[in-house]
């Protein structure tokens, strides 16, 4: 069952791309801890990497990686292999070398300097992001027929996940301002993987501010052994479900 | 030289003992209370372990009451296990538990009223309404007792070291944990409070008010409902204490209010949701203190004239600074703030570029607060750049002009 | 051993395939003629899975196909443009499949790539072939298995006169073996040694499917080029040539 996979993983480390992004990794993360005295300090500009680059990087890589690969897509197709079986090696493949490039690149270095909980939260949040926007890319890419189009589409997706989403947040948070939406804003959180990553390492982070107000709340239910449950949860769906309606489009889908 | 010393010493402990009564099960005398009534001024009353049931205990003459290996003096929660008036009065080494409890009177384990000259030392109280509690005294010493309490709501609780309406108090080296108020001041002056401990405690770890010309020096104070709160009053120096882990919705480290001509020094506040928050406060030197992963490490309200925030260190905190209003007077110099982003061409260790230390994002959270739910996103962070590159919405005098590259060295 | 029935496939406004029934039989070759985009390969993809038909369906061995892609294994598909991994060697490549498909050796047939001595392109990467050897590589994979039914897409296009004449060499020793070899081609001249029946196409429909005797008979021609190009020549849009051909 490992075999597709593993070609698909020694495809991608070929194109040495994903060494020179581990390097990136390492070394960005490294010279943090090097400069910063304060290890949190350096854990606040990782954490920024991890919930900005993490997720374009993921997807472009990616989007990429499919158009470069839709060859031997195609001679796997005349094989008497299921599409099913084709796309989740594919995503397998991508998935396990993004993810340990960021276990290398950022993991090594976290768990030297600073394996405390919130380098923990950290790993965690990163993982996951890389895993789900793996799978959000290949839907992406299993919708647009063309290059172009594809990546046009991921740079979309993260535009949205990382910045778009939030100002709709803010903007419907001051325009019901005077309605009690702290429970609200709890499930707006889930619906976007970043934010919800965001708050989880926040929870470590700072968690004297999310004492205070409404924080509390958070606090109260992320903090929580259900909490926790809960986003390892909607991080799971955040990841099966794309990539579940990308193997039913791809089913479907004229080669 | 030594000889004569020794017999001076000698001399004087003669002369102010006087005589030893001893209390105890298997002695001649079994209740303090009787031990206490056959005493006379000067004389020491020798309480050997035991329970002693004996109601409300009261002492006025001027003797010292030492308990041995601490016996138990039970309030059974129906009586005041002790009272004390008078002057020239020493207890210690007592356990006192299950003193009388009430909703509407400050019942307490130690209830020193009236009096002049105690000193309270070494004893423990569990468990009791007001541990120890002072009125209308003067020179009393409280020192060395560990004060354990089981409160549980603000209502039906008492305060650990309660003290009203007193002067020169000397409250040092106790620890005090689960009541309402950890240290409790209302109208008392040229008090000392040094090196206790007060902990979870529901509302305040201390608690001033209407209390000036006070000093207090080398506390902790953790993890109590509300922090500390110092309010009324003037003339207050807080120097060496450490603030950590006072966290929840209305928790600071110190809420100051209206608060005049005081100095906080060398102080830490590490882990507290609010570090200091100030209502109304004027001329407060804020010096050399340490700010560490609080969630605010100061707010000052826009009503606080004069006041002078130098040569802090802070760090790590989600937000430096937070106001309410457009218009600070308060001046902020020489500080070390780890966001800073500057830079120190003439190599003076003093960065040549204005630091803001209020975001514009902690603006958002004042008027919004369930925007904290965006703490950290991509989106906060380009709004505070932009507003660092052109600022609109915060304050632009509450800036320091001269920001430390380095932070300060304890 | 492949029956087709009632396919329809349609892309936006273009109808690929429209209402195409047929079956082929083992030890037939078939060549599939016809315009360029009439239609052929969206045909050939559809019996191999890759494009879905809107409706019709597909018989494998009298096993209705659908979706389903065991049947892949009888099949050898040697694709108009073979593309491939552009990191991956020749070499690595032939073991990759050999590996996914975990077939014993002996039951390998290696003919194709002894004869065109690909054992010497091993460690080449496949971005640095020609179009011609990337062809050879395409049409040793499709024989490699042994597979009863061979799907040649223009196998001959690109090849220098002699590797093709060792391909059609291959294919006739195949199509004596009983195997069942599906043929698209423009060159109709190499076809001619080969094929059993012609099936054309034209816009997405079939116009005849009839055994070579038959056609030589009907046009008169002998060689296979010249049959169709009469019947291309001769066409009415209205496709009145079939009657000439169906009476």
């Amino acid at each position: 069952m490992m075999k597709l996979p593993r070609y698909v993983l020694y495809d991608i480390l070929r194109s040495k791309i994903i060494i020179a992004y581990t390097l990136f990794l390492f070394i960005v993360s490294l010279s943090m801890f090097q400069m910063e005295e304060d290890s949190s300090k350096a854990m606040l500009s990782l954490m920024n990497i991890i919930l900005i680059v993490l997720p374009l990087v993921s997807l472009i890589f990616t989007t990429i990686h499919y158009y470069n690969s839709y060859e031997f897509i195609e001679l796997m197709l005349s094989q008497p292999l299921s599409r099913k079986r084709i796309l989740l090696s594919e995503f397998a493949g991508v998935a396990l070398s993004l993810l340990s490039s960021f276990m290398i690149g950022v993991g090594i270095p976290v768990l030297l300097y600073s394996a405390s909980e919130t380098g923990f939260a950290l790993l965690f949040t990163g993982a996951s992001l890389t895993l789900v926007f793996t799978s959000i890319a290949f839907l992406a890419s299993v919708i647009s027929r063309d290059k172009a189009k594809g990546i046009g589409f991921a740079l979309l997706l993260w535009f949205y996940f990382t910045l778009i989403y939030d100002g709709l947040v803010l903007l419907i948070l001051f325009s019901f301002s005077d309605y009690p939406l702290e429970k609200f804003t709890l499930l707006l959180s889930a619906l976007n993987p970043v934010d919800l990553g965001r708050i989880f390492i926040m929870l470590k982070m700072d968690v004297s501010a999310l004492m205070g107000y409404t924080g509390a709340l958070y606090k109260d239910f992320f903090g929580s052994g259900a909490g926790l449950l809960y986003t390892i949860g909607i991080m799971t769906l955040w990841i099966i479900i794309p990539l579940w309606i990308a193997v039913r489009k791809f089913n479907k889908k004229d080669l | 030289m030594k000889f004569i010393a020794i017999i001076i010493i000698l001399a004087f402990s003669v002369s102010s003992f006087g005589n030893t009564i001893t209390v105890g099960k298997d002695k001649s005398i079994t209740s303090i209370s009787k031990g206490v009534a056959l005493a006379k001024n000067g004389d020491t009353v020798k309480v050997y372990p035991g329970f002693y049931r004996e109601g409300r205990i009261t002492v006025t003459k001027q003797i010292t009451l030492i308990g041995i290996n601490f016996p138990v003096i039970d309030g059974q929660k129906k009586f005041e296990n002790l009272v004390v008036s008078g002057s020239n009065i020493k207890i210690m080494g007592f356990h006192f538990i299950d003193s009388k409890h009430s909703s509407s009177e400050d019942y307490s384990a130690i209830n020193i009223i009236d009096a002049t000259n105690i000193i309270i030392e070494n004893n423990k109280i569990t468990n009791a309404h007001f541990g120890i509690h002072i009125a209308n005294s003067t020179f009393c010493t409280v020192k060395g007792n560990d004060i354990v309490g089981q409160a549980v709501s603000e209502q039906s609780a008492g305060n650990g070291i309660h003290i009203w309406k007193s002067s020169h108090a000397f409250i040092t080296n106790n620890h005090i944990q689960g009541h309402r108020d950890g240290i409790y001041f209302e109208f008392v002056t040229d008090s000392e409070i040094r090196n206790n401990k007060s902990e979870n405690n529901i509302r305040y770890g201390l608690h001033f008010m209407f209390s000036h010309n006070n000093y207090y020096a080398y506390n902790t104070f953790r993890k109590n409902g509300a922090g500390v709160a110092v309010m009324y009053t003037h003339h207050v120096r807080m120097e060496h204490n450490i603030f950590e882990q006072n966290w929840g919705t209305a928790s600071y480290a110190i809420l100051l209010k209206d608060i005049t001509d005081s100095w906080i020094i060398n102080n830490q506040f590490i882990s507290n949701t609010i570090g200091i928050f100030m209502e109304g406060c004027n001329r407060i030197d804020v010096k050399k203190n340490i700010f560490s992963k609080n969630g605010w490490a100061m707010k000052v309200q826009a009503n606080c004239v004069d006041n002078v925030i130098t040569n802090n260190n802070f760090k790590s905190n989600t937000f430096d600074i937070s106001t309410n209003g457009t218009m600070v007077s308060s001046s902020f110099e020489y500080n070390y703030w780890d966001k800073y982003e500057g830079y120190d061409l003439n190599k003076d260790g003093i960065g040549d570029i204005t630091y803001h230390p209020v975001s514009m994002y902690s603006m958002i959270i004042e008027q919004n607060p369930n925007a904290l739910i965006l703490l950290r996103s991509f989106m906060v962070t380009l709004l505070d750049k932009a507003e660092k590159a052109l600022p609109t919405l915060t304050p632009e005098n509450l800036v320091d002009r001269k920001p430390k590259m380095k932070p300060f060295q304890l | 051993m492949i029956r087709i029935e009632n396919i329809n496939k349609r892309f936006k406004k273009l109808k690929a395939l429209d209402n195409i029934s047929a079956s082929f039989e083992k030890g037939q070759v078939i060549s599939l003629i016809g315009p360029n985009g009439s239609g052929k390969t969206t045909l050939i993809k559809s019996i191999l899975g890759m494009v879905k038909p809107d409706s019709g369906k597909i018989y494998f061995n009298n096993e209705h196909i659908n979706g389903g892609f065991s049947y892949r294994k009888d099949i050898g598909y040697m694709p108009q443009i073979g593309r491939y991994p552009d990191n991956m060697k020749v070499g690595q490549l032939f073991s990759m499949l050999k590996n996914i498909r975990n077939e014993p050796d002996e039951n390998l047939d290696n003919e194709l790539i002894r004869e065109f001595n690909l054992c010497t392109i091993f460690e080449k990467p496949m971005r640095t072939l020609s179009g011609g050897t990337r062809q050879k590589v395409s049409a040793a994979i499709a024989f490699l298995f042994n597979p009863s039914v061979l799907i040649l897409d223009e196998p001959t296009a690109g090849l220098d006169p002699l590797s093709s004449e060792i391909l059609k060499e291959k294919i006739i020793r195949e199509k004596g073996k009983g195997k069942l070899i599906l043929i698209t081609s423009h060159i109709l001249s190499d076809l001619d040694e080969l094929t059993t029946h012609v099936m054309y196409i034209q816009e997405g429909k079939i116009q005849f499917l009839k055994n070579i005797e038959t056609l030589r008979e009907d046009t008169g021609e002998i060689k296979l080029g010249k049959a169709i190009a009469r019947i291309m020549k001769g066409e009415d849009p209205t496709g009145n040539f079939i009657s000439e051909f169906l009476k």
